[in-house]
């Protein structure tokens, strides 16, 4: 079993005050039902799920969650968002995450070069919004 | 009628036959498009993050050489519509990024294009051909075209999700059970599959950077659709069209897992029933060919 400390000085960290800013969310409306992740189609890849990344804010717990590869698989379908019954758009936090690791330099897009007859075919909408989400 | 038209630059490369079917489909219903003149890519992607200005700059100035056309700007491409839509209320809701955005718009222009009193509000109407088609044109008058009935065909709309959320900002039908792509099948004759994953996401650009992520998503939907005997699966999105047609290639080389279930633009469909010549519809761009199914299909 994995021991969680929490305290007061985590909560009152100017990390989570910028993603609800930049995200324009409340994290602590969130309650854990775990709708988002029960829709979530890249869930399946992630290390942790929506509902995981929302519960470990709210215990001011954001090296872990900048150590999570799952903002960066979110494609922003919003599925999340259009799901929540608390209202909570789960892909602007995840965008809002991005956002401030990208502004720091951390997290660039990390470029898996895909096979060649891919990239021939691909269309470039794919490639200008993988940069758009992924890269600063 | 007449429309700002805006392709997007799928549409003016891989996605051409979207495009091509689409202007046949819109003279064939009296709808006028006009070309922006000079455009740009709208940058794929809405910002999502509320001090983001830089990326509203494209769709802003797409919208604002719009206006000299047209109160009402239509694109296809899911991505496109997306952004363009979502931008333009940014626009509308938020002052002070309106103001930044018009700032920079003046600064960057050329002063025959953007003079000193440049504005723009947000009053563009950003709209899809769905909408068009349903709250305009009418699908009875769709129905009235139709020289080649699709009777008997199984065909199953698939949204993906930029065409309808998040919901709120888009509005075009109801993002868990929407209907447009299903009545306009219906108006074509075909027999519309209900198809449970309509609005689920395909992978998107996920397959640049995680090809084999994307895959998984594309796979489920086409397990599925093959599963309960869809014909065809008709989508708005060129990348939603890429990855369906992409991932079915692969499956369909290496195993007997899926029966083919080719991909096309719900236009491409439109424009076989409307009657259109075999070169307007542009199935020859399609990874797996829709050819054998159609011509199986009797049509």
């Amino acid at each position: 079993m994995t021991t969680v400390k929490l305290s007061s000085r985590r909560l009152s960290s100017e990390i989570l005050s910028e993603i609800e800013e930049l995200s324009g969310q409340n994290l602590y409306a969130c309650y854990q039902c775990g709708k988002c992740s029960a829709g979530c189609p890249l869930g399946f890849a992630a290390d942790l799920l929506p509902h995981q990344i929302m519960r470990l804010l709210q215990l001011g717990m954001t090296k872990e969650v900048f150590a999570s590869q799952a903002p960066w698989l979110c494609v922003a379908c919003m599925t999340c968002a259009t799901r929540c019954p608390k209202g909570v758009d789960v892909a602007k936090v995840m965008e809002a995450i991005r956002t401030i690791q990208l502004r720091e330099g951390r997290g660039a897009l990390q470029v898996f070069l895909p096979p060649a007859e891919l990239v021939a075919e691909v269309p470039q909408l794919a490639t200008v919004s993988a940069f758009r989400k992924l890269s600063l | 009628m007449r429309l700002a038209y805006y392709p997007g630059c799928t549409l003016a490369s891989k996605a051409k036959a979207f495009d091509q079917t689409t202007r046949w489909v819109a003279q064939k219903l009296d709808i006028e498009l006009v070309e922006l003149p000079e455009w740009q890519c709208c940058g794929g992607l809405m910002p999502q993050v509320t001090d983001a200005v830089m990326g509203l700059l494209a769709p802003i100035r797409i919208l604002a050489d719009a206006q000299t056309i047209s109160d009402k700007l239509m694109t296809l491409c899911s991505f496109c519509y997306n952004t363009l839509k979502r931008a333009n209320l940014v626009i509308q809701q938020d002052a002070e990024r309106r103001q930044k955005v018009i700032d920079f718009l003046k600064e960057t222009r050329a002063p025959k294009v953007v003079d000193e009193n440049f504005q723009y509000d947000g009053s563009v109407r950003v709209v899809h051909l769905l909408e068009v088609l349903r709250d305009d044109i009418g699908f009875d008058n769709v129905r009235q075209k139709v020289v080649r009935p699709l009777t008997g065909v199984r065909v199953a709309p698939y949204y993906g999700c930029l065409l309808l959320r998040p919901p709120k900002e888009i509005g075009l039908d109801d993002p868990e059970e929407p209907t447009v792509m299903e009545q306009l099948l219906e108006a074509l004759g075909c027999e519309v599959v209900d198809f449970p994953r309509k609005v689920e996401c395909c992978g998107s650009f996920m397959i640049v950077n995680r090809p084999e992520i994307a895959a998984q998503c594309s796979a489920t939907i086409l397990r599925s659709a093959s599963q309960i005997g869809v014909q065809l699966l008709v989508t708005s999105c060129p990348l939603c069209q890429f990855n369906l047609d992409w991932q079915q290639m692969r499956m369909l080389e290496s195993n007997g897992e899926i029966t083919p279930v080719p991909v096309l633009y719900f236009t491409q469909l439109m424009a076989l029933a409307m009657g259109a010549e075999p070169f307007v519809l542009g199935f020859e761009h399609h990874l797996v060919d829709p050819r054998p199914a159609i011509l199986e299909l009797g049509l």
